[in-house]
């Protein structure tokens, strides 16, 4: 999660001291939440579609996460420039994704829910130290490209534009992933093999293929939003583990493998950490995961999930 | 066309089928019929390459396919129209067709197989767009066939088509089988309502207790009361 002392925060927060609660500044903190949002939409569409379609829960989401941030600094570190980099470090992670998928988690489908659980989560423990081996202990600085520094004038203010540009590509991101699952004859298998995969392999289709692109799909997307939230946040080894349980927040209050809920619990969680975080910082972690108690006891499948989904 | 050699399948640890020997010639339309549990599911899912656990061979065209996943059954002809229907919740009736039609070899336009479907299946016609799992039972029937037959198997196993749907559609549904069988596609047909079935096959088995107990013609089967009597009534 992004930290509470951020220059744009300590900002917000003196406007607020001075002029007190403007509708302008709540506006802009809106804006903060949205960005925020886009972050854990990104993670939580992976999450959703790995767990809506294979039933793996993966626990290694945010380790490719964290790949995502290390991939961009190897990347840039070898000269390829940012724009390119938000295209090749999610090619980068979704192949290592792949590769997690082909070798050994392949081999875990029809076993029950823990199999994979448990695997991923050692898959994160050996991905966090590898790196921990090449790049140092240590986090690493992550340059916000030249062309997104600063802030530009969204009307009700001014707003980082680094932040705005997050929030672009994951609506583009989003449109993208909704015509190709939507309008293409692969996206049509995804969705049909989500409900039933066997019926798919009855009418000729292979479906270990499918999931294969699936996982490098998800794992790809969890690369993406790391890269993009490390010039927010720089990069560490742990940079995967406390956003992991908070995407997992949101994908349980958008309900387990629906991917509207995914979108919609993404903003709304984003909205909440941000609003919380200014007006009670000291509440900021606790409040996402009071929201998730309140949306589970109201209902327990998420806002979108379909009851029963885990039985 | 299909030649089933001493199949043997295991659900868990109970022995389902204990040895099935069985054979559809091109052209045929054959019914498999016999009491709930007699083992006629497992029979075709295990020429599906459906049951987790199979011992014997399944020859399809001339091709060994024991050992081949079921997606690749499906390439090389073998059609299947599962008890359930499987119809696929959440996607419309064009979607459930195209699914069918996404893995066909015969690389027929998509906007021609449809039109073929809507002269066979009228009801089908009117709702291309609808959610087809609110479509009634019988139409969701329809759809469950006409998906599988746009992909032109060369042999087509229903499992008990007639099952919950309304016997006007029954009627409908038993003439579609006979016309099939007649323009070429060979049909293994799972079926409760023993009269109807024979009344359309060539030839049949009857199976009990996870065995072919008889068979024969359907012209024979169809007179002789006292076997249908003892293996097929309730």
């Amino acid at each position: 999660m992004w930290r509470v002392v951020d220059p744009l925060d300590v900002f917000l927060l003196r406007i607020f001291i001075l002029d007190g609660l403007t509708p302008d500044l709540i506006a802009l903190q809106l804006f903060t939440g949205l960005a925020l949002g886009a972050i854990y939409v990104l993670l939580a569409l992976g999450m959703s579609l790995l767990f809506g379609m294979l039933t793996v829960v993966n626990f290694a989401h945010g380790a490719f996460y964290m790949l995502g941030a290390y991939a961009g600094i190897a990347l840039l570190g070898i000269g390829v420039n940012f724009w390119l980099c938000l295209l090749f470090a999610p090619l980068i992670v979704g192949s290592l994704g792949l590769l997690a998928e082909r070798f050994l988690i392949r081999r875990l489908y029809g076993r029950g829910i823990d199999y994979p659980l448990l695997l991923t989560f050692g898959l994160s423990y050996m991905m966090v130290e590898v790196i921990r081996i090449v790049f140092g202990t240590n986090g690493l600085p992550f340059e916000t490209p030249d062309a997104l520094q600063g802030a530009s004038d969204i009307m009700i203010g001014y707003f980082p534009t680094y932040r705005l540009f997050v929030i672009a590509v994951a609506v583009v991101v989003l449109v993208a992933l909704w015509l190709f699952l939507e309008r293409t004859p692969y996206g049509l298998i995804i969705r049909a093999g989500a409900r039933d995969p066997q019926i798919v392999r009855i009418l000729g289709i292979d479906v270990a293929r499918v999931w294969l692109v699936v996982f490098g799909i998800g794992t790809g997307l969890a690369g993406l939003a790391g890269l993009l939230a490390a010039p927010l946040q720089g990069a560490s080894p742990e940079m995967g583990a406390s956003i992991l349980a908070e995407s997992f927040v949101v994908t349980v209050v958008g309900g387990m493998g629906s991917l509207v809920g995914a979108v919609i619990a993404g903003v709304l969680v984003g909205v909440v950490v941000a609003m919380t975080s200014l007006f009670a910082p000291e509440f900021a972690q606790v409040a996402i995961f009071a929201l998730m108690a309140i949306v589970l006891l109201i209902r327990p499948q998420g806002f979108f999930g379909r009851a029963g989904l885990m039985s | 066309m299909l030649k089933v050699e001493k199949l043997q399948a295991w659900y868990g640890n109970s022995h389902i089928l204990q040895g099935i020997d069985l054979e559809v010639k091109t052209g045929e339309l054959v019914c498999l019929i016999g009491r709930n549990g007699a083992g006629k599911t497992t029979t075709i899912r295990g020429i599906m390459g459906l049951t987790s656990r199979v011992e014997g061979r399944v020859m399809f065209d001339g091709q060994d396919v024991t050992k081949q996943p079921t997606h690749t059954r499906n390439g090389l002809g073998l059609g299947y129209v599962p008890e359930e229907r499987r119809i696929v919740p959440g996607l419309t009736v064009r979607d459930n067709l195209r699914l069918g039609l996404l893995a066909a070899k015969h690389g027929g336009r998509e906007a021609d197989v449809i039109a073929e479907v809507a002269e066979t299946f009228p009801r089908l016609a009117e709702r291309l767009d609808q959610d087809a799992i609110t479509m009634s039972g019988g139409e969701q029937q329809m759809l469950a066939i006409a998906r599988a037959l746009v992909s032109r198997p060369k042999l087509l196993m229903l499992d008990e088509p007639s099952e919950g749907i309304m016997p006007v559609l029954v009627d409908e549904m038993f003439e579609l089988f006979a016309r099939l069988r007649d323009k070429g596609t060979t049909i293994l047909l799972v079926e409760q309502n023993v009269e109807l079935a024979l009344g359309i096959a060539d030839r049949a088995y009857i199976m009990d207790q996870g065995e072919i107990v008889y068979q024969a013609s359907a012209k024979i089967l169809l007179a002789d009361a006292a076997i249908q009597e003892r293996y097929c009534s309730v």
